[in-house]
């Protein structure tokens, strides 16, 4: 079913519950494919990034979420049939190398040339205070598909409206502060990578 | 005269029309120091008052629209700006994962609450705040389980109550005041807030023209002995002037203008030093060119409540 008008009205009650003030740090973007990637602190985070994307470029955009939660009734509703979510397997201790590649295929197939991503890479929701070590997934994706800009999104403030195992909402300020994008180094190690990929997350918190 | 079928006092649209002529004055004003002034570090303050004056329109707008409707009108206006302060308040404060569900009290029950009782017109509207949510809320966030600043944590949500919805009340709750033959309608709400504004508004004109000598630099830069002295006068000159629109005669509308004032002033102070202690410029950004609604709302917060009193005590039946 193709509930994708749906978005926008989703995307303003979540704009309007999460009163999102939106910052870029460096101008409005125009990178044709981008990976935002974010720190994970609620399950509105997905939503509300989405809301505070352009209209042109959240048109393109795609949530990356994790199949074990949204693959269930209303939850699939609302991420696959509204949002075009990518659902993909997390990993749960050592996976197998296949299945790790196997999903990061189907994300570059359903990528094209034409989609943007918003991803997770810490892979599960913090409290909010520390931005956790990234997965390794964050690099994968960015060997097979070099060119994307890698644009660090930091989320202040939704954990308090709705934070971890907590159905009903209060009402904060929120924020989303949009760092400069960057892009994979050639031959850049996946250590070295991934750090420099959570410090400029890391460098758009407050204080 | 009639507008969209309700009946409003001349005397109200009198006031509304000089509020009127006061910001074609401003916006004219305005547009002469964008054109003439030329200096580079003049822009950032002229474009803010230009931005400020354009918002004041639609505050106005807004503002005038709610009290033709009547009561229902400001009480659905003012029951907003409480939810929206309370939200910028809270989200100033730290606070922690366990205050969630005192949280949900405060913003979802006690802010409707308040408001539901004014339309009641139940005079009770007065402790509900001060005493139940002031203890329910205590047993909440011991339920809660979290020991951590307890005291400080609750001192921080109640404060949040009684500054953002339980002061800010007091405003609408003008139109349950019964005043021998004085109608009970806008009028007194409208004079609080024009000379309220106005003093805030002056304030700042005055500071700005002539200030000098700060009056409390470290809570608030913008305040200046001159500012204060001159806002303060001619905000009381304002409502005493009004006193055709209040049962006062012109000497009490003069007394309790002053009083409004230096209230307001009050506010303002209070709030910036909750503001300085987060370590923020502003509230918010929603109001554009003033800040958040609590930086336009200070100085109500310390004037309505008092300003209700007084004219209880000394004017209304009950």
């Amino acid at each position: 079913m193709n509930l994708a008008p749906l978005a926008g009205v989703v995307a303003g009650g979540a704009r309007l519950i999460s009163g999102v003030q939106v910052s870029w740090r460096d101008g409005r973007p125009l990178w044709p494919q981008s990976v935002f990637f974010a720190n994970h602190t609620s399950h509105l985070d997905f939503v509300v990034l989405w809301s505070s994307l352009p209209k042109r470029i959240r048109a393109k955009t795609r949530p990356v979420a994790a199949q074990d939660y949204w693959d269930r009734g209303l939850r699939r509703a609302l991420a696959v049939d509204v949002f075009k979510a990518i659902l993909v397997p997390r990993g749960h201790g050592e996976k197998s190398e296949t299945n790790a590649r196997d999903t990061i295929d189907r994300i570059v197939a359903e990528m094209g040339e034409r989609y943007s991503l918003i991803i997770f890479p810490e892979g599960t929701r913090g409290t909010g205070e520390a931005v956790a070590p990234f997965k390794s997934g964050l690099y994968y994706l960015c060997l097979r598909k070099p060119g994307v800009a890698l644009v660090p999104a930091y989320i202040e403030n939704l954990n308090r409206i709705l934070p971890k195992g907590e159905f009903l909402p209060v009402p904060f300020i929120s924020r989303i502060t949009f760092g400069p994008a960057s892009r994979i180094e050639p031959s850049e190690s996946k250590q070295h990578f991934l750090a420099r990929m959570r410090d400029a997350l890391c460098a758009l918190q407050p204080r | 005269m009639m507008l969209f079928g309700h009946r409003v006092a001349p005397q109200l649209s009198d006031a509304f029309g000089g509020i009127l002529a006061v910001l074609a004055l401003a916006t004219l004003i305005g547009l002469a120091l964008k054109i003439v002034v030329r200096a580079e570090s003049a822009r950032t303050t002229i474009d803010n008052l230009n931005a400020r004056i354009r918002t004041w329109w639609v505050l106005c707008l807004v503002f005038a629209l709610t009290l033709v409707v009547g009561q229902v009108g400001s009480l659905v206006l003012f029951g907003l700006i409480s939810f929206l302060a309370l939200r910028e308040y809270i989200t100033l404060v730290a606070t922690r994962r366990a205050d969630h569900h005192t949280l949900f009290w405060a913003f979802f029950i006690f802010t409707p609450l308040q408001y539901y009782l004014l339309s009641l017109g139940w005079s009770g509207f007065v402790i509900v705040i001060p005493v139940y949510a002031f203890l329910f809320l205590l047993a909440v966030m011991a339920l809660a389980g979290d020991t951590q600043s307890f005291l400080e944590r609750a001192a921080k949500i109640q404060w949040g109550l009684m500054i953002c919805v339980y002061c800010l009340s007091y405003a609408p709750a003008l139109y349950m005041l019964d005043i021998p033959g004085y109608g009970p309608d806008a009028k007194l709400l409208l004079y609080l807030v024009i000379v309220d504004q106005a003093s805030d508004v002056l304030q700042y004109v005055w500071g700005k023209l002539l200030g000098r000598h700060k009056i409390a630099a470290t809570v608030s830069p913008n305040k200046t002995w001159e500012g204060f002295i001159g806002g303060i006068l001619s905000a009381t000159a304002i409502g005493t002037a009004l006193w055709w629109m209040t049962p006062f005669t012109p000497l009490v509308s003069a007394a309790i203008s002053l009083l409004i004032a230096l209230l307001g002033f009050a506010g303002g102070l209070v709030l910036s030093a909750i503001k300085r202690d987060r370590g923020v410029k502003d509230y918010g950004t929603i109001v554009a060119g003033h800040g958040g609604i609590l930086d336009r709302m200070d100085s109500l917060i310390f004037a309505a409540p008092v300003f209700f009193h007084v004219v209880r005590f000394f004017y209304a039946l009950k």
